[in-house]
């Protein structure tokens, strides 16, 4: 079992200033279940970028086998045999089970494709996993675990040598867990390496053998996970000390100014019941899918079929179009900045005006004087780093990025601003920024709710943590009550009702 | 289940062009002979084979405005060459039609894919361009019946096996495209493009070269019923089929071809031709003026797009757990 | 969003060229009296241009509009038939195109349905409708002021004799300006900016991107009547195929223009300039007995070589 299958040595990867992988090295042996753990912006998703060939490396060299590799792009590394299973999944929603997995190399019987054999494989490999559906469903009729499961799927009927699991649990249920951790079981034996990318250290402990930890781009420890701990993991995941990331949150909650009672919706969400107050940083835990920005956009006024009541500072708000909640001096700042929040083509003024044209106008007309004397006051307080005014916000960094659309929202003066993952995918010395932006917007007298996946984000930043889990609101933690166990037991169904974490680590190392 | 509610619409396009023939022919029981099948099949067999290059380009989230043009342009080279070279066997002519008008479609792929330009505005651009061309090469004369070649005038009036040469072209098409959709390849990859084009770079299909692929069929397709056409009205002129790209894109849009990309299937795409066939044959017996054709075809292009958009919407994800769904 | 960039300063050396090379091959096409007798040809489609530029800048596109046109025709044809005054007969054109222009909006904005593919539909609808209501007939003898507001001068009308510009022409230019006001300087004009360009962004930053589209297509609608207005009064008569086509040269304007079909980009200053390069070069090519359809081809083949250029130009400095 232990011929090494995968390395990596000395990988480099610079993205123009900023260092994404320095000198990275990893190894994997074949039938090995190895754990890449570190935070947002320490270089993991850049690695699997290196190793699927989305990306190419500065400095550095693959060997597969022993075999030195050289990707040009993706279809290089697949036929190599690396897979990746992302969040994301690269589907084609019109076509059945089966097609997707085969896509790209579907199989022929002289000229022509023969399903009958395609379907007939690819039902043997789902069987194998466990997946309760036909190989001849559409894709667009199943659930996001679904189809998470056709892509693994896809990846054993690839016969791939190692397979990259990024975040796979993120939006599963306990039942789909377990029957996960059989299949990475399965994966084991047929001696494919797999790298594990999670946040969730129950499941290191509960799946993997090894343990990778990047931190800032760079490898800063390695091991197997029988010699290691939590409080190791999370000592070489975070490096320097924990109040230099965070800063101090000077929160004085006052009165209530928000009080949301009853949201639902048919399909998403349903009772949610909370109150924020001014000064107070609410937090909005859940795993990936569990339908807290769903429930955002509904007090935003974005969610059609969502119903509710919402008193904002003791008026009662109807929420039908977003106009009115931002009226009544709400602001949403979205998950999605490039889709969601900015737009790409329009210059960082443009961008910062664009949710107030009617307050900096003068009656119809544009105020270019107003709008850049905003983007002044905006960029200042912010410290946004961009050229001039007129840049464009595709020029800018992810991180500046987000500032103009956090600017855009500030600049309208708001009583209550929800963050929505205000922090995914920007490096770690903007995410500095964003945290100390939010400790300003409490000092001044905001009410803040933050949704966010990233348990060390939430738990030192809010004074209040409500679960979400399935669009259920399950549990509520405040001051001393909030602590990593109880919050990621609530947010994962674990918490002393269902089957507890060590009967499954049990259950995977027989 | 959904695929339920697919396979319904088909049904429900081929019951309501029977419904329609049938309440025809109770009026003009003559709407229901089989000659009258056949005037429809006739008319109809262009159409089909301009639906199924059109159905490919839509397939990709594309559309090609130019057919008409592409039509009439190699409608008239061939009948340019028929009237130089009488001599010529029918077989040259075929070949040139369908060379002419993959060149002509070909030049369409080529400016969509080398300069990722979008391929409304390229379609629209060559429907003009093409177009002018047919007037520059003829200098603005008609040819008429006594100067089309004969092997032109008879290729779509002989018979084989009791059906007319046309109809035997279309189905031929229609088979060929129902076979390179679904067992083909290259066809299936068709279907993944356009649902998802950024997946389908990832899995390494081979995108541009297939977008170039079917512009290129389409103007093939398009020479072929070109040719087809003036044979059939022996005629050629500069403003053969003006307008008729609209039509066809319509029969594709009845047919359930989603302009949107990746949805479509040849049989809906024929029954959308059936369709405007039975309601076009319908209108001069039941006494409606032809004049009336547009206007309806236009309304029930309306009416199928909000039906296909009805049964394409989601609304919202589950994540609320389905009652009685195990935890 | 800025009126005068790159592109616009191109148009206007294009049409400075033009008027160059006009002026050395055809004697005479650069008096005052030529000119100004060249806008006839071009003032409706202006007009038609101005209302599918804002549709295009707000990521939708409307290709009925030259059939509204039509209808709003035979509106007028109808009216004057069952005895309606001028004023009754202007309103009838406006009414008409309102209503056809909402149509589309409703299928736009209520049932989300592609612009596209409406307005494929409505286009066959309402020239179906046209052709339905004269066959091959039309109607004509329309009051004297149509003909006026179509064919006259303005110094005709306000007494000074020496201003030729023809009224269709300045109401192009007022709407013009107008139109590029509102795109370039509002409020509302920048939300439909923001619409074009990213439409969730726009939505989520409290933008109600579906009443701007329904008015937008209401307005096309308006524009559409106006130009039925000037075109009847003209040509004096309603026939089905009246104004047959003219959605394409209107798209070409547009695009030659410099608005980007995808939407959130684009300028009327760049669209006013290509109305008045492509009118004149029509006009122009008339004045060399030019024949129509190979004007088309050539129009077509700006069309495209306007968007393979910038494509270009990009390319250079990547190569260098």
């Amino acid at each position: 079992m232990s011929d090494v299958l995968l390395t990596l040595s000395g990988v480099h990867k610079s993205y123009g200033a900023t260092r994404a992988l320095r000198g990275v090295d990893l190894q994997l042996q074949a039938g090995e279940v190895l754990a890449l753990v570190g935070e947002n912006g320490a270089g993991k998703s850049t690695l699997v970028k290196m190793l699927t060939g989305v990306v190419p490396m500065d400095e550095g060299a693959i060997t597969l086998r022993g075999q030195p590799q050289r990707f040009r792009n993706a279809q290089d590394a697949q036929a190599a045999g690396i897979l990746a299973v992302h969040q994301e999944t690269v589907m084609f929603e019109e076509l059945s089970v089966a097609e997707n997995i085969f896509v790209g190399r579907h199989l022929l019987r002289g000229p022509f494709v023969d399903w009958a054999a395609m379907n007939a494989q690819a039902q043997t490999v789902l069987d194998e996993i466990g997946a309760r559906f036909a190989a001849t469903t559409l894709v667009k009729d199943l659930s996001l675990a679904e189809r998470h499961l056709v892509e693994i799927a896809r990846a054993l009927s690839q016969k791939a040598l190692v397979v990259i699991l990024d975040e796979p649990t993120a939006a599963l249920s306990q039942a789909e867990i377990r029957d996960f951790y059989g299949i990475v079981r399965k994966l084991r034996q047929q001696g494919v390496g797999v790298i594990f990318i999670t946040h969730k250290f129950d499941e290191i402990f509960a799946v993997a053998d090894r343990y990778l930890v990047l931190r800032d781009g760079a490898a800063v420890g390695t091991g197997a996970i029988a010699d290691a701990s939590e409080q190791e993991l999370v000592r070489l995941m975070a490096g320097r000390a924990i109040d230099q990331i965070y800063p101090h949150i000077d929160a004085r909650p006052g009165e209530e100014v928000l009080r949301v009672e009853n949201l639902s919706h048919p399909s998403e969400f349903q009772g949610l019941h909370f109150s924020l107050r001014r000064g107070e940083i609410l937090g909005f835990y859940g795993l990936v899918g569990s339908g807290r920005s769903e429930a955002m956009l509904a007090i935003m006024g974005l969610n059609p079929q969502a119903t509710g009541t919402f008193t904002v500072l003791g008026q009662r708000l109807d929420a039908r179009r977003p106009g009115d909640a931002i009226a009544a001096g709400i602001a949403y700042v979205p998950e999605e900045r490039q889709r969601q929040g900015g737009i790409l083509g329009f210059s960082v003024q443009d961008n910062i005006s664009l949710a107030g044209l009617a307050r900096f106008a003068n009656g119809p007309w544009l105020s270019a004087l107003n709008e850049s004397a905003l983007c002044q006051r905006m960029t200042e307080r912010l410290r946004i780093k961009t050229a001039s005014p007129h840049t464009l916000l595709s020029g800018l960094s992810g991180g500046n990025q987000q500032k103009v659309v956090i600017a855009k929202w500030l600049g309208l003066d708001p009583k209550i601003v929800i963050l929505d993952e205000p922090t995914k995918g920007i490096d770690v010395g903007a995410k500095q920024a964003v945290y100390q932006l939010i400790a300003e917007m409490v000092q001044e007298g905001l009410a803040v709710i933050l949704v966010s996946s990233e348990l060390p984000e939430v738990m030192h930043l809010a004074q209040r943590v409500i679960v979400m889990r399935r669009g259920l609101q399950v549990a509520e933690f405040a001051g001393a009550q909030i602590q990593a166990e109880a919050i990621v037991a609530a947010a994962s169904g674990l918490d002393g009702t269902h089957t507890p974490a060590p009967a499954l680590q049990q259950e995977v190392a027989a | 289940m959904k695929t339920l509610l697919h396979i319904r619409r088909e049904w429900l396009l081929l019951a309501i062009s029977a419904c329609i023939a049938l309440a025809v022919g109770l009026r003009a029981p003559v709407f229901l002979t089989w000659r009258n099948a056949l005037d429809i099949a006739n008319d109809s067999a262009i159409l089909a084979i301009l639906v199924m290059g059109q159905m490919l380009v839509l397939l990709t989230r594309g559309i090609d405005l130019s057919v008409a043009s592409n039509l009439a342009l190699t409608g008239m080279a061939c009948a340019l060459l028929g009237k130089a070279f009488p001599g010529v066997s029918i077989v040259v002519l075929i070949a040139l039609a369908l060379a002419v008008g993959a060149l002509l479609g070909g030049l369409n792929g080529w400016l969509i894919t080398g300069f990722d330009l979008p391929p409304i505005v390229v379609t629209l651009g060559t429907l003009s361009a093409y177009r002018g061309a047919i007037f520059v090469a003829s200098k603005g004369a008609w040819i008429s019946d006594q100067d089309i070649h004969l092997a032109i005038k008879g290729l779509p009036r002989a018979v084989w096996l009791g059906l007319p040469a046309l109809v035997w072209f279309a189905l031929l098409v229609l088979a060929l495209a129902a076979i390179f959709l679904t067992l083909r390849k290259t066809g299936r990859e068709i279907y993944a493009l356009g649902g998802n084009p950024h997946a389908a770079t990832y899995v390494g299909i081979p995108v541009q070269k297939r977008l170039r692929l079917v512009y290129t069929l389409s103007g093939a397709l398009a020479g072929l019923a070109g040719l087809l056409w003036v044979g059939r009205y022996s005629i050629a002129y500069t403003e053969l089929a003006a307008g008729y790209e609209l039509t066809v894109v319509a029969a594709c849009v009845i047919g359930g071809v989603s302009i949107g990309g990746g949805v479509g299937t040849v049989l809906g795409a024929a029954l959308g031709v059936l369709f405007i066939g039975v309601v076009n044959g319908a209108l001069p017996v039941i006494q409606v003026s032809p004049f009336w054709q547009q206007a309806i075809s236009g309304a029930v292009i309306l009416v199928s797009v909000a039906l296909n958009a009805r049964s394409e919407r989601r609304s919202g994800r589950q994540i609320l757990e389905r009652q009685g769904a195990a935890a | 969003m800025k009126a005068w960039n790159t592109w616009e300063r191109v148009l206007l050396g294009l049409l400075v060229l033009l008027m160059v090379v006009f002026g050395i091959s055809q004697p005479g096409f650069l008096s005052a009296d030529t000119l100004a007798d060249s806008t006839f040809n071009f003032s409706e489609k202006g007009l038609l241009a101005l209302a599918i530029a804002l549709l295009i800048v707000c990521g939708e596109i409307d290709l009925s509009i030259a059939a509204i046109l039509a209808l709003c025709s035979l509106a007028m044809g109808y009216s004057m038939r069952a005895g309606a005054g001028p004023g009754l007969i202007v309103l009838a054109a406006l009414v008409t195109g309102c209503v056809a222009g909402a149509v589309n909006g409703v299928l736009v904005t209520r049932y989300k349905l592609p612009s596209i593919v409406v307005t494929i539909g409505t286009l066959s609808l309402y020239r179906g409708l046209a052709l339905v209501a004269l066959g091959d007939q039309s109607i004509s003898g329309y009051p004297e002021l149509f003909s006026t507001l179509g064919n006259a001068y303005l110094g005709e009308v306000i007494g000074q004799r020496w201003l030729v510009l023809p009224i269709e022409f300045v109401l192009l230019m007022v709407c013009a300006v107008a139109v590029g006001l509102f795109l370039h300087r509002t409020v509302v004009g920048r939300r439909i900016y923001a619409i074009g360009a990213n439409p969730v962004a726009a939505r989520f930053s409290g933008i109600e991107a579906d009443r701007y589209r329904f008015l937008l297509f209401v307005f096309a609608g308006l524009m559409a009547a106006l130009a039925a207005i000037l075109l009847t009064g003209r040509i004096g008569s309603t026939r089905p195929n009246i104004a047959m086509g003219w959605e394409l040269d209107a798209i070409t304007m547009v695009i030659l223009g410099g608005v980007a079909i995808e939407g959130g980009r684009g300028s009327i200053v760049g669209t006013m300039l290509a109305v008045l390069l492509l009118g004149l070069f029509t006009f122009g090519m008339g004045m060399a007995n030019v024949t129509g359809i190979v004007m088309s081809m050539v129009i077509g083949l700006l069309l495209i070589v306007s968007m393979v250029l910038p494509r270009l130009l990009q390319r250079r400095p990547a190569r260098a």
